[in-house]
Parts: C-alpha cells; sequence; structure tokens
C-alpha cells in the first residue's frame, strides 16, 4: 500500500484549527497522488526510459513468452470444476462440508466487494480486495485448527472469516478508526500486518514458543511474493528451520505487488525457495479450494507431528487492484485477468457442485439471500463505527504507563477543555 | 545486608540468573549468548544451568532475534535479547519501531510486550567501526518503547530485573565501557523505581546531568570542581524514556544552572530534549542557558582519536566554567 492513506475521507468534523485541517487535506491529497508536480513529471520520464530498455517491463508481461515454465501444481479441482486425483493430497469431504467451503467463498467476496463499495461511498479511506484470492484463503483457512495461531497479512479477509473474526473489525484500520483493534486471542488471528513481511518472525517465534510449550497445535504466516524479497522471510525461514519450529508458510503468489511482478521478486519459482532452508515448498493450485485445503492440511500436521516448517506456495490471481488507491491498467493488461477469470475459484465449485448434484437453485438462492444480509449488516455496521474519542490516542501506548504520557494527555485534556470553556462563555 | 563488591557484568549477569530463577517465562537470546557467554561474557554460564530451551543461541540475523521475541511475547514469554553491538541493532530496528513499540497500542491493550532489548554501546575501548555508537535517542524518540541505562552496578543488578518484570518492551542500553568497573551491590535492597534519576552527589552551585558511561565522568568533574571551591551536584538520570524531570528540576531550582552530558552527538540528542524542557519549566530559576557537552555531528572517530570526540574531564568542566561565567 504505497498510496496509502487510511483516515476515511468522510467530511471531518469542524475544527478548532481550520487551518491545520486544511494542511491536513493537502497532505493527504498529495500522498494519494492527486497532485501532478514537475518532479513527477521527471520521475514518468525515467520510468518510459528505463521501460524502454528494458523490453521485458510489466506493461508487457501479458504476452511475455520468455516467463519461467510453471512448475506443476497440485490440483484436486479442474478449472471446469472436474475432481482430479492427486498421487500426495486428497481430501475427503461430506456434501455438507463441501457446500461450507462454497458458502465461506461467496460470502467472503460479498464482504470484499462490500468493501469495496464502501470505499468507493467515502465510508473507508483504503480497501485492499482479496478478489479472486478465495480458494486459498478459505481452503488453508479451514484447514486450521482452533488452537492454531493465524499471522496474516493486510489481505486475509477470508481467513478472518473461518477464524470467526467479526468480518466488521476488519474495517477499523481502513476506516482509520484503529490501527488493529481486535484481541488477537479471542480467535487465534493477529492484527493485519502492514509492514511486508514482518509477521513472518512473529508467526515463527510464536511457533517456537508453541514447540516450547509442548503443544501439538500450529501457527499459519501468510504474505505474498512481493513480501518473499524480504530479509524479514528469509531470517523466518532460517529461524523456523534451525529450530524446527512448528509453523506453515502460506505465501499467496498473486503475481503482482503492487506494480511489480513475480518475475520482479525471484528466479526461481518461490516454493523452491524452502529446499535451500532445508524445508520442503509445494506449490498448490490456489485457485482451488480442494487442493488448498488438502495441502495446507497436510502441512500443519507435518508441523504438528514435530517436523518442522513448510512453505506452501498457492499460485493465484488478484483480480482487483492493489487497493483501491492503485490503478492495475497501468501495469497490466486485461487479457491477463480474463485468463485468470477463467480460473476463478468460486465458478469451479460451483460447476463441480452441481454436477455431482450437491447442490440445487434453493441453496444457491438462500446464499444470494445471506450474502445481502451480509453486505446489509457490514454497511450499517461501518457507518455506525464510532470515531475514536480525542483522548484515546493516550490510551495503551505503555502497559505500564509512562511520565510524559500521562504529562502529554493532561496537557492535552486541559487544552481541550479551554474550548469547552471558551464556548460556555458565548450562552 | 547482603552487599557483595562486583563489576557491571557480573552484575547483570546475576541478575538474568536471578530472572531466569525466578520466571520460567524469561528467555535470553542473541547471538552467542550460550556457550560463548556473550562477547562481553554477561551471559557467561546461564546456558550450562538453565540449557538451550532458555539461554538461546540464535542465528546470526538481528531482525530475527527481534521478530522472533515478539512471537514469543505473544504466546507468553518474556525474551530478554543481546544485541551484540550498539552499531549492530539497525538489521532490527524496523521490528523494534514498527512492531514492538506498537503492538500493545494496536490490539488496544490486549497483548503485552514484555521484551528487553539489551545493546552494549557507548565508546572508550578502542574498538573498530560501529562498537562505539550512543544510539539512544533514536529509542527514546519513539512512543512505545521505554529506555534506560544503568551507569553502575548496583543499577545494573536492579534495572535490569525491573526491566524483565516490565510488561512494556525496554531497550537496555548497557555502557560498555563500565563493564569492568566495580561496585557494592546490595543484592536485598529496596531498588529505586526504573525510571527515577538519582542524586549521584549533591551540591549547590551547579547541577550536571548524565546516564550511564558519562555518570562517572561527571562525578570526576564534580570533584575535580571542588578543588577549585565550586559545588557541583550530579544527578544519574538512568531513563531516557521517559525521564524523570521532576528531580532535574529540583535540583535546577536548587543549584540554577545546568549541563547535560552524553557520549551521542549534541545535535537532537538527548540533551536537547533536557534543555528543552527544563527551560520550559526552570525558566525563572536558571542562571544561565542549559549547555550541552556531547559528542559531535560526525561518524564516531576510529579509535585513536576517539578520546577527542568523547567528553572527558576538561571538557565538561569547561562547560561548568562557561555556565557560572553568566
Ligand atoms: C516494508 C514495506 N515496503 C513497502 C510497502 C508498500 N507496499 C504495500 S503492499 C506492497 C506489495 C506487496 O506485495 P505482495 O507481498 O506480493 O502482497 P500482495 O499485496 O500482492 O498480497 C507494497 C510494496 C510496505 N507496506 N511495507
Amino acid at each position: 500500500m504505497t498510496v496509502e492513506s487510511t483516515a476515511a475521507s468522510k467530511p471531518r468534523r469542524s475544527s478548532k484549527r481550520v487551518s491545520a485541517v486544511a494542511e491536513k487535506g493537502a497532505a493527504a491529497s498529495a500522498e494519494q497522488g492527486v497532485a501532478a508536480s514537475p518532479a513527477k513529471a521527471a520521475a514518468k520520464r525515467a520510468a518510459a526510459r528505463k521501460s524502454a530498455a528494458r523490453p521485458q517491463q510489466a506493461g508487457q508481461r501479458g504476452e511475455q513468452a520468455g516467463r519461467q515454465a510453471e512448475p506443476e501444481l497440485v490440483q484436486l479441482l479442474t478449472p471446469e470444476g472436474e475432481r482430479v486425483e492427486h498421487p500426495d493430497y486428497d481430501v475427503d469431504l461430506s456434501t455438507e462440508e463441501l457446500r461450507g467451503l462454497y458458502r465461506d467463498m461467496v460470502l467472503t467476496r460479498r464482504f470484499d466487494s462490500e468493501a469495496t463499495a464502501l470505499q468507493r461511498q467515502g465510508e473507508l479511506g483504503l480497501w485492499a480486495s482479496l478478489l479472486g484470492q478465495e480458494a486459498a484463503q478459505i481452503g488453508s483457512g479451514r484447514a486450521l485448527r482452533d488452537d492454531d495461531y493465524v499471522f496474516p497479512t493486510y489481505r486475509e479477509h477470508g481467513v478472518a472469516w473461518c477464524r470467526g473474526v467479526d468480518p466488521t473489525n476488519l474495517l477499523g484500520m481502513f476506516r482509520g478508526v484503529n490501527h488493529g483493534g481486535w484481541d488477537p486471542n479471542s480467535n487465534n488471528f493477529h492484527l493485519y500486518t502492514i509492514v511486508i513481511g514482518s509477521q513472518t518472525l512473529h508467526a515463527t517465534g510464536y511457533a517456537m514458543g508453541v514447540a516450547k510449550d509442548g503443544a501439538d497445535s500450529a501457527v499459519i504466516a501468510y504474505f505474498g511474493d512481493g513480501a518473499s524479497s524480504q530479509g524479514d522471510v528469509a531470517e523466518a525461514f532460517t529461524f523456523s528451520a534451525v529450530y524446527n519450529a512448528p509453523v506453515v508458510f502460506f505465501c499467496q503468489n498473486n503475481q503482482w505487488a503492487i506494480s511489480e511482478p513475480t518475475e520482479r521478486q525471484t528466479r526461481v519459482p518461490l516454493y523452491q525457495r524452502a529446499r535451500g532452508f532445508g524445508f520442503p515448498g509445494i506449490r498448490v493450485d490456489g485457485n482451488d479450494v480442494l487442493a488448498c485445503l488438502a495441502v495446507t492440511r497436510s502441512a500443519l500436521e507435518r508441523a504438528r507431528r514435530g517436523e518442522g516448517p513448510t512453505l506452501v506456495e498457492a499460485f493465484t490471481y488478484r483480480m482487483g487492484a492493489h487497493t483501491t488507491s492503485d490503478d492495475p491498467t497501468r501495469y497490466r493488461h486485461d487479457d491477463e485477468r480474463q485468463a485468470w477469470e477463467a480460473k476463478d475459484p468460486i465458478l469451479r465449485l460451483r460447476r463441480f457442485l452441481e454436477a455431482q448434484g450437491h447442490a440445487d437453485e434453493a441453496f444457491f438462492t438462500a446464499l444470494d439471500e445471506e450474502s445481502d444480509v451480509l453486505a446489509k449488516r457490514v454497511r450499517e455496521a461501518v457507518r455506525a463505527m464510532p470515531d475514536p474519542d480525542d483522548m484515546s490516542m493516550f490510551d495503551h501506548v505503555y502497559a505500564d504507563g509512562h511520565a510524559l504520557v500521562d504529562e502529554e494527555r493532561a496537557e492535552f485534556a486541559a487544552y481541550q477543555a479551554s474550548f469547552a470553556d471558551a464556548s460556555q462563555e458565548g450562552k | 545486608m547482603t552487599a557483595e563488591k562486583m563489576s557491571l557484568a557480573k552484575a547483570l549477569n546475576e541478575s538474568l540468573r536471578k530472572s531466569l530463577e525466578t520466571d520460567p517465562k524469561v528467555l535470553v537470546m542473541g547471538e552467542d549468548v550460550g556457550k560463548l557467554g556473550g562477547v562481553f561474557r554477561i551471559t557467561d554460564g546461564l546456558q550450562k544451568d538453565f540449557g538451550e530451551d532458555r539461554v538461546i543461541d540464535t542465528p546470526l540475523a538481528e531482525s530475527g532475534i527481534v521478530g522472533t521475541a515478539i512471537g514469543l511475547a505473544l504466546r507468553g514469554y518474556r525474551p530478554v535479547v543481546e544485541i551484540q553491538f550498539d552499531g549492530f541493532v539497525f538489521p532490527a530496528y524496523d521490528q523494534i519501531v514498527t512492531q514492538l513499540a506498537k503492538m500493545h497500542a494496536r490490539a488496544l491493550g490486549k497483548v503485552k510486550m514484555p521484551v528487553v532489548v539489551r545493546i552494549p554501546y557507548g565508546g572508550g575501548i578502542g574498538a573498530v567501526e560501529h562498537h562505539s555508537e550512543s544510539p539512544e535517542a533514536l529509542f527514546a524518540h519513539v512512543a512505545g518503547l521505554k529506555v534506560v541505562s544503568p551507569s553502575n552496578a548496583s543499577d545494573g543488578y536492579w534495572m535490569l530485573q525491573q526491566a524483565i518484570q516490565s510488561d512494556d518492551p525496554v531497550i537496555f542500553f548497557e555502557p560498555k565501557r563500565r563493564y569492568w568497573d566495580k561496585a557494592e551491590v546490595d543484592t536485598e535492597a529496596i531498588p529505586d523505581p526504573l525510571h527515577a534519576a538519582r542524586v549521584a552527589r549533591t551540591g549547590t552551585d551547579l547541577t550536571l546531568a548524565a546516564y550511564g558511561p558519562m555518570v562517572k565522568v561527571c562525578l570526576e568533574a564534580a570533584a575535580a570542581a571542588q578543588e577549585e571551591g565550586k559545588s557541583v551536584e550530579v544527578i544519574d538520570l538512568r531513563s531516557m524514556s521517559p525521564i524523570d524531570f521532576d528531580a532535574v528540576q529540583r535540583s535546577v531550582e536548587k543549584t540554577g544552572r545546568l549541563v547535560v552530558v552524553h557520549e551521542a552527538p549534541v545535535f537532537y540528542g538527548s540533551g536537547a530534549e533536557i534543555a528543552a524542557r527544563i527551560t520550559e519549566r526552570c525558566f525563572y530559576h536558571l542562571e544561565a542557558p542549559v549547555l550541552r557537552v556531547g559528542g559531535f555531528h560526525a561518524p564516531y572517530p576510529p579509535a585513536r582519536v576517539e578520546e577527542e570526540y568523547l567528553p572527558g574531564l576538561d571538557r565538561v568542566l569547561d562547560a561548568v566554567d562557561r555556565s557560572l561565567a553568566y
């Protein structure tokens, strides 16, 4: 989220310091890239020169012939909705469970599209959509046990859903009312992490603790293909391997890190990285919910057995923009997206359910209604979300307190109170 | 009273030992802290007595050390991590500043971050590049972190245990050139609060405020000034975040003059913060502007000239004279 602005763009409360607010507004629009400047134009030219010099730039990537040969993916469900076998991985799910996975994906997508709409309506400052990544998230999320612990990025709305986190909790930071705002321990779902890759180390440390406790739960860390370039991710691989930590690294390779393609992050298929650190890596069809479930479950079980980490690369695609501030038309072709649309994770499970007679029209209609109810609930909850109290910025800075925070809190309270006194005087 | 004369290094070692003994959740982690006992031997013998599970030799990766400590803290452990030298904390700076400092606030208080990051810091030992720096202001500037530095063995013994018991992340700066200085440590005393400043020497004409390695220099300066008939009070701040401004104020209200001394560069250093606050608080008591003595705005120099860079007795006394001349 380079062009990130998490402050909701709702009308600001009338402020005592009008000039200060105007300044803030200007800063925000500059951040969003609205204001054009000579420096920007120069940067653009430089970028154009660069891309001319390098034929393999992002723009041409759609037709790029020299892409790495794609290694085999674990797949259990083809894009056409046919069930296929894999020698090492399988799932045996009841009709009810299959319908459950479908329901999870549909509701998650609906929640996500509602959030995007809320951003467009100015109710959220920013939104990072998971569109296209539902199978990777629901498949891996449903492989988890309650006592497993999840370390997400900022896009794991589907995993949050599987953990039973109320989806409205996820919106606080995007609306600008908090920087996280939920208790990570109530659903074993850690706060979203913005600094790319940081959470993979937290997951590893947490997993080291799990091992020390002699517990048999596992930890899963989500991150993207871009994150795989970060030192923290390499360090997490090292630590987890050296200490045999029960952690699964779940990389959603959605092909893009904002405008940078995966080829800009790595010269080898990502899942192969694991081998150099001394643990297995596996690439799974990230648009196949059954395969994601099977592979993640197997990796989690391996961790629980004390056999250490696994890297799962879910090969998938981010169908929308990186965030609502992003414009993917500047760096990728629409035909790429169309090619991936044919592999839509939801559509393929629907085809399978229909072909097998696992779900009828009534099921789909009921689900549509349920989606509408969810969307309405989310919409209402966001609009009703109270702004934090001014004084709350001084809360929880320290667990044990801090003299300076106490002093500044008192000063600020007195300053605020002086306005109340002034408004009383007029009456 | 069970007072015993020991070096700061030994006191820190005893402090870690006591912490490991009393709380099974305490872990010691870092590069070479196990078999070797740390490059300064602060963790000497701990792995032998508490095992590799409690005293953990880590891969050579500072971000990894702090990042995994955060995860362990989330799991309920109290990691004490050692950064080998001041100049090597920067690969971990991201984890410390963007994650460790903010986790408690981001979780609205629902998680605690009882992580101690121990950093041997400062110069005066004739080391090579990146082994002599004083980056405390970079940490004190960050909300969510607490930053402390003992100046003697007794404080080393007590402050480290208090830091480990704190539910907040504490950056614990150890003045490496004082590691071998010995002092009485009363292991059954009731220690001062972790963030309280201490009057190290009383005086009436001027206040010297310092912490960590510079406290000793200031005490020597005060003794020298005494011979010239000047009565100098020395405050050992002990904590750089928060700072016990009340204690400094009390002293300055009495003496009317303040000189702040630290090894770190003066520019944007903690002396600037102290000068500004004390000027606000004590404007009518001050007989002279608050003066600062410290390092220059230059990379820490090669060992052969570090004595010129580091504030020594003469530079401190010079500042004392300048202040008294107002
Ligand atoms: C350390 C860091 N650098 C840059 C950014 C800005 N940024 C936010 S998301 C992103 C791309 C991340 O790509 P990837 O890891 O592939 O995850 P994806 O968003 O595609 O799921 C960037 C560069 C950041 N948040 N953190």
